[in-house]
């Protein structure tokens, strides 16, 4: 476990025991459990098929597990999920303006019509999209999409933030625009919980790993420990290089 | 509500267009009802297609402030219409379906309004030979012998039952050879003589919606003025008693009016290409002489 | 040749000159038809939508119905609506039969299958691309409905006009309960019936003119509109 500070967070610790998740017989997460006390940004890493976005919907509550259960602080799956958001490798942009995207947010979770600029504005300038307010969302580059999408899921000042590989696809400059993005949130108190099969990105950005491989987790440590040795000797080949990243 | 505020955020004036469109709607389907003082006349084609009402009508409701709308169909459909209730009057062409309706209680009155008469019309070339035949009957048992092409209206009109008539008369019975030489096209007399005129068939017709129609071709009038070819129209007003609903008073005005000096003379006056298609019967003495 | 090249000449001088008849007969048609596209909206955009996202049983059945009835004969439609509206039919104290409220009822029922299958298949696309987002927004159903709706807007104006379409040009149902009552209840495809039997074959095909240049009109528009959506929102 990472060093925890002392947190308020209403959220945490997010704890899953025994969590299995099958679909048409498959499993896919295989009897995992954890426990996540800090706000730092945990980076879910693993090779592609180990099940990394399949357990962040299980914790964000998109899926419903077969087995086990999560709980986030004093809160269900379900509950919580009122004061997160989420955000995917593929962003589902609606087919409206940069602005209307984010109204849309607003207008769903019933934000009052006066407060509503003042939100979209701070939002937009963060994510580093202002004056581009007017322009179709789906219109953006791949790596302006996916900040607005991460400014989307913002707006509402989300308590956790759920990012599923959020720069895959996107050129390096993106990369690093998304990438300083999640830094200022992190740093500004929202627990962010992360996948990637990028172990630069996870070095990047990582206050603790979780290394998920064919639906188990095999190792929960602090980043500089995992990094440094990893204790699983496949999360030590994957870091090698010899996994499929 | 949230809905709404979300359409409302959603884009520019699309929103606005969609309410202008559902308004619209609204204020036109309140706009679409029919005034209430007004009658609907079950016709047949012959005198809608002739032009007739469509010169009578206006000086009527000039005269009365009575709207008429017609529903031009053939004699059976218009009786079957004016049987369920939903027109207030006929006006049509078929004596012993006429007097069958009265007799039944559904009408109140049968009034002789005006007649023309039928003819029989064929291709110029005349294949069957009946140019100039006085009697309609052996001119019909011709073209049947002959199995010359015979355009029937097999729609339960006026002419169609007329037709009919006319063949079981002439001895001649047709009905086997449905679908060969002779053909029932199952529509109004216009669309009949298209196929006619388009297939070189013969057909019977009424003199006014022979005169007025428009695409004659080849054909021509081969036999008329058989005694047994008289066309004689009349007017009856559904019984109310059967339907409250129906306008009698109103309709009867319309019959009154027609069967009236004024209307009668209007019948006379009414002409296509220079000619008289209908003769008033009402008042003998206001109408034209009659050419037959 | 000769039929075709009088019948534009009488649609010309038709429209040029405004002739009233004419005016009066397309402009009943336009609402004829609006009406009844607009109350068949109202009804088969939400039932669309609710085929589209709520799961049932026999929900399958109730696609496949709706799509084999976007097929629905326009006489059939008629018929029915004759004899619901008769004087002698259950509907018959309203007193509608022979109106253009009666015609705008058949158009409706022709129409209505027609939205109702083209937008249950937009939203049901549309859905599937939206799903997480909403749920992870904690959208509820009337929320995800109401975005969904939005989103696919010029898509179902598509379908509304494919509706609207199909309004304009039927003849079948609203001959039998309009009546084809001149000043009343004639409109374009009544009108060209009528002609086309008393033999006025160019007066005819001059008004069919119009009525194509019409359906012309609204299909380019409606493919105009949705282009320039697709450009603008993706």
């Amino acid at each position: 476990m990472p060093p925890d500070r002392p947190d308020e967070h209403p959220l945490l610790p997010l704890v899953a025991r025994g969590l299995t998740f099958g679909i048409n017989g498959r499993r896919i997460i295989k009897d995992v459990s954890f426990w996540i006390g800090s706000s730092g940004r945990t980076v879910i890493l693993g090779p592609n098929g180990a099940g990394k976005s399949v357990m962040l919907r299980l914790c964000h509550g998109l899926l419903e597990p077969t087995g086990g259960e999560i709980r986030w602080g004093e809160l269900s799956v379900s509950q919580a999920r009122e004061q997160q958001a989420m955000a995917s490798q593929h962003p589902v942009l609606l087919r409206r303006t940069v602005k209307g995207n984010l109204l849309h947010v607003l207008s769903v979770k019933g934000v009052a019509r006066s407060e509503r600029p003042a939100l979209v504005d701070a939002a937009l300038e963060r994510a580093g999209l202002a004056g581009l307010g007017a322009r179709a969302a789906r219109t953006l580059s791949g790596g302006q999409q996916q900040r607005l999408a991460i400014a989307r899921a913002l707006v509402l000042r989300p308590k956790v933030l759920l990012l599923d590989e959020p720069t895959t696809n996107l050129d390096p400059a993106a990369v690093r625009g998304v990438e300083e993005l999640i830094g200022v949130i992190g740093a500004a108190g929202t627990k962010i919980l992360m996948t990637t099969h990028d172990i630069a990105q996870a070095r990047r950005l990582a206050a603790d790993v979780m290394f998920l491989n064919d639906g188990r987790l095999l190792e929960h440590a602090p980043a500089a420990e995992f990094f440094a040795a990893p204790k699983d000797p496949v999360a030590a080949g994957f870091l090698a290089g010899e996994l499929p990243g | 509500m949230t809905i709404r505020t979300d359409m409302a955020t959603g884009s520019s004036g699309f929103g606005r267009l969609l309410l202008a469109f559902a308004l619209g709607a609204v204020m036109i389907a309140g706009a679409v009802n029919g005034e209430s003082r007004s009658i609907t006349i079950a016709s047949t084609t012959s005198t809608q297609n002739s032009g007739l009402l469509e010169w009578l009508l206006p000086q009527f409701t000039a005269q009365t402030g009575i709207g008429v709308q017609v529903v031009a169909v053939g004699t059976g459909q218009a009786i079957r219409i004016a049987t369920n209730g939903d027109a207030d009057l006929l006006l049509v062409h078929h004596e012993a379906s006429e007097r069958e309706f009265v007799a039944a209680g559904l009408g109140i009155a049968r009034h002789p309004v005006m007649h023309n008469d039928f003819v029989l019309v064929g291709p110029g070339s005349d294949p069957a030979g009946i140019r100039g035949m006085n009697d309609v009957t052996s001119a019909l048992r011709r073209i049947g012998s002959g199995e010359h092409v015979f355009l029937s209206r097999g729609d339960d009109s006026g002419t169609h039952k007329k037709e009919l008539e006319l063949w079981q008369s002439s001895g001649f019975d047709p009905r086997p050879a449905s679908g060969g030489w002779y053909r029932e096209s199952g529509s109004g007399m216009g669309a009949t003589l298209n196929t006619a005129s388009a297939m070189d068939g013969y057909a019977l017709t009424d003199r006014a919606s022979w005169v007025s129609f428009g695409n004659k071709g080849d054909l021509e009038i081969l036999v008329e003025g058989d005694t047994r070819l008289h066309n004689p129209y009349a007017a009856i007003v559904v019984n109310p008693e059967r339907h409250p609903h129906i306008h009698a008073n109103e309709a009867q005005a319309f019959v009154d009016w027609l069967t009236s000096r004024k209307g009668q003379a209007a019948i006379a006056a009414y002409r296509v290409a220079g000619q008289q298609l209908f003769f008033p019967d009402a008042v003998p003495q206001a109408g034209a002489a009659d050419g037959h | 040749m000769n039929e075709f090249s009088s019948a534009i000449g009488a649609a010309l001088s038709m429209i040029v000159t405004f002739d009233a008849a004419i005016v009066e007969i397309v402009l009943l048609s336009l609402r004829v038809s609006l009406s009844a596209v607009a109350i068949a909206s109202v009804v088969a955009l939400p039932l669309g939508a609710l085929i589209a996202l709520q799961h049932f049983p026999g929900r399958r059945a109730v696609v496949i119905l709706l799509n084999a009835l976007m097929g629905l004969p326009p006489v059939v439609v008629g018929l029915m609506v004759y004899l619901l509206l008769s004087r002698a039919g259950p509907l018959g104290p309203m007193g509608l039969l022979f109106t253009p409220t009666a015609m705008v009822i058949a158009q409706s029922i022709i129409v209505l299958p027609i939205i109702a299958a083209l937008s249950r298949q937009t939203i049901a696309d549309l859905h599937e691309e939206y799903d997480e987002h909403l749920r992870s927004l904690g959208c509820t159903p009337i929320q995800s409905v109401a975005t969904l709706l939005w989103d696919g807007r010029f898509r179902l104006l598509t379908a509304i006009m494919a509706g609207f379409g199909r309004a304009i040009a039927e003849v079948g149902a609203v001959i039998i309960v309009g009546g084809n009552i001149q000043h009343a209840t004639r409109v374009m495809t009544t009108t060209i019936a009528l002609e086309t039997s008393k033999g006025n074959l160019a007066l005819a095909l001059g008004l069919g003119l119009i009525l194509v240049t019409l359906a012309l009109g609204v299909n380019a528009t409606a493919l105009v509109i949705s282009d320039a959506a697709r450009q603008r929102y993706g």
